[in-house]
């Protein structure tokens, strides 16, 4: 089996007596999907914080292409190729599309520290940035300020920040919310190319589109993994049916 | 016409003006009004400095007096030392500009670098205490400081030199001053454009953003913060050499305020922001402050319409919304 490229071992985490993560150990291995699932509460956003930098945990690592990243803050950790996206659509809202994914490619070039040279006239930085802005189909949105842009669009927006980082690997969180059934059949298809990328760790709550997405599954409840395993060991195992998609499924 | 035209025109408008009535006080031999845009100006390099921390970091620092005072004292104390020829910490004093805002650039810098990293831990009113802690420690050192005239302040008995003008003159400090803010816009505009500028303004509207793509929220307000304390330092300096007297009061948190408030009148984050509110607030004070003493009750009044009816201040009135491009 490959080397993973995101390892997180024994991550656990408590708020006073709860314990929202719970010894959670799972790996991203390279060109997969990895979907996480479970019901709401079941520490999925605390488990993406641990993993992104934002929450430190009280037990257990996080590796990224085999080194350790537990002590590291969430910038140098983006730094180092962990590509975010985030639930709630996380932009610069006076910014344009195009000088958002600008101010991504600048960040991972990492040269933060320029005073004089304006970055407008700055033309490979430009011209990187519009090719990622039309790869995800919002070229003819370049101008627009991030805070005017529709709820589909900011997602893509997203991704394309999330493009501009060229990251090891791509964390997305509910990449889909909102999006409705088209646009999610759309970002399916995106999805599938961006993994020749990066692998992606997808948390999601859209059950048809990890379903169609996903290689392997991990399924979260009350801060532990109960099951991992391919779409059909999931959709097969009793325990996870009884407790997440059961619910799911029959509504 | 687009917004970030108008802008440009009325920036221009703006800055002819401020040169256009010195000149004709110049001719008409008026010179309280030189003195009066000379002060403008001069609280207007303070303010700009300000803008750097407010307008793009959305750092609100209530503290910003702490650079004025440090800068004006490094004036004072050298003319003082220069005048009677004695040493501080073995060094002569000097009645030269340029080496006087060397040291008032270099020591607010140093200052803002230790309040900034002390500070910009914390953010909200958290920040604004400590910033106003800071600057009310030196407050209340001045003025407990018997060496350099403590609450009586200390007066600067000839004007510090130039080289090339004589800046006893109204018209050639006037022009000093008009130059220094000149080359102070075109600092921020170009901070403002660059990488450095984007990173800033980002992280003012969405840090945790910026720290997830890979930019460190702190490193990078942490320097603009000290090149703010040191535009503001610069200003000080000039203006102690403006009005020939430097004291407790340049470092007192009404000072802070006002520069706060001229920002915020002027357009926060607009480049010619500072410069609107400091010619609004000098022009307040000079012709109600004519009229009746509380002239600062109709100041208040016109913050209060600014805030509630006019966010983006004088320039955001006259030219419309910021463009970030």
């Amino acid at each position: 089996m490959a080397d993973p490229v995101l390892d997180l071992r024994g991550l656990s985490k408590a708020f006073g007596a709860l314990k929202a993560t719970d010894d959670v150990s799972l790996t991203l291995l390279p060109g997969e999907i990895h979907a996480l699932i479970g019901p709401n509460g079941a520490g999925k956003s605390t488990l993406m914080g641990l993993v992104s930098g934002k929450i430190t945990p009280d037990a257990g690592e996080v590796r990224l292409g085999g080194q350790d990243i537990t002590a590291l803050s969430v910038a140098n950790r983006a730094r180092l190729g962990l590509g975010r996206s985030f639930q709630v659509s996380s932009l610069i809202p006076e910014y344009s599309a195009l000088r958002n994914v600008m101010l991504a490619v600048q960040a991972r070039q990492g040269h933060s520290y320029r005073f004089l040279k304006p970055v407008m006239r700055d033309r490979p930085l430009r011209d990187e940035a519009r090719a990622i802005l039309s790869r995800v189909g919002l070229d003819s949105r370049a101008s627009v300020e991030a805070a005017v842009l529709s709820h589909g669009e900011r997602r893509l927006l997203e991704i394309a920040v999330a493009l501009a980082l060229k990251p090891r690997c791509f964390l997305l969180d509910e990449p889909m919310a909102g999006l409705g059934s088209e646009g999610t059949a759309r970002l399916v298809s995106f999805l599938q190319t961006l993994r020749q990328e990066a692998p992606i760790l997808l948390v999601e709550h859209d059950m048809d589109a990890v379903f169609r997405l996903a290689d392997r599954i991990s399924v979260l409840v009350y801060g532990r993994i109960i099951a991992t395993g391919s779409v059909d060991d999931i959709r097969a195992n009793a325990q996870v049916r009884a407790v997440y998609l059961g619910e799911e499924t029959s509504a | 016409m687009d917004s970030t035209r108008k802008e440009w025109l009325l920036n221009a408008l703006i800055a002819t003006a401020l040169l256009a009535v010195p000149l004709w006080a110049l001719m008409a031999n008026e010179p309280f009004i030189i003195t009066l845009a000379t002060r403008i100006a001069i609280l207007a390099i303070a303010a700009v400095g300000l803008n750097i921390a407010l307008g793009l970091g959305g750092m609100v620092s209530f503290g910003h007096a702490l650079y004025l005072g440090l800068g004006g004292y490094v004036a004072g104390i050298a003319a003082h030392h220069a005048f009677s020829g004695t040493t501080v910490l073995g060094l002569p004093g000097t009645n030269q500009m340029l080496p006087i805002w060397a040291i008032a650039m270099i020591l607010s810098g140093a200052v803002a670098g230790v309040v900034g990293a002390l500070s910009l831990r914390t953010s909200g009113i958290f920040f604004i205490m400590i910033t106003l802690a800071f600057a009310q420690m030196g407050f209340f050192f001045t003025l407990s400081w018997p060496a350099y005239g403590g609450e009586d302040g200390l007066p600067i008995f000839v004007r510090n030199q130039f080289p090339g003008l004589n800046t006893a003159r109204p018209w050639d400090m006037f022009l000093l001053s008009y130059a220094v803010l000149i080359a102070a816009l075109i600092l921020f505009a170009m901070l403002r454009a660059a990488r450095f500028g984007a990173a800033l303004m980002a992280i003012r509207q969405n840090p945790d953003r910026a720290a997830a793509i890979g930019i460190s929220p702190f490193g990078i307000k942490l320097v603009g913060f000290i090149i703010s304390g040191m535009i503001t330092g610069l200003a000080g300096a000039m203006m102690a050499d403006l009005t020939r007297f430097v004291s407790p009061a340049m470092l007192a948190w009404t000072m802070s305020g006002e520069l706060i408030v001229i920002i915020i009148l002027g357009g926060v984050g607009r480049l010619f922001g500072p410069v609107a509110g400091a010619a609004i607030l000098v022009g307040f004070e000079v012709f109600f402050g004519g009229l009746t003493e509380h002239w600062k009750l109709w100041l208040g009044l016109v913050l209060l319409g600014v805030v509630l009816f006019a966010r983006g201040g004088l320039i955001g009135l006259l030219a419309g919304r910021a463009q970030n491009g």
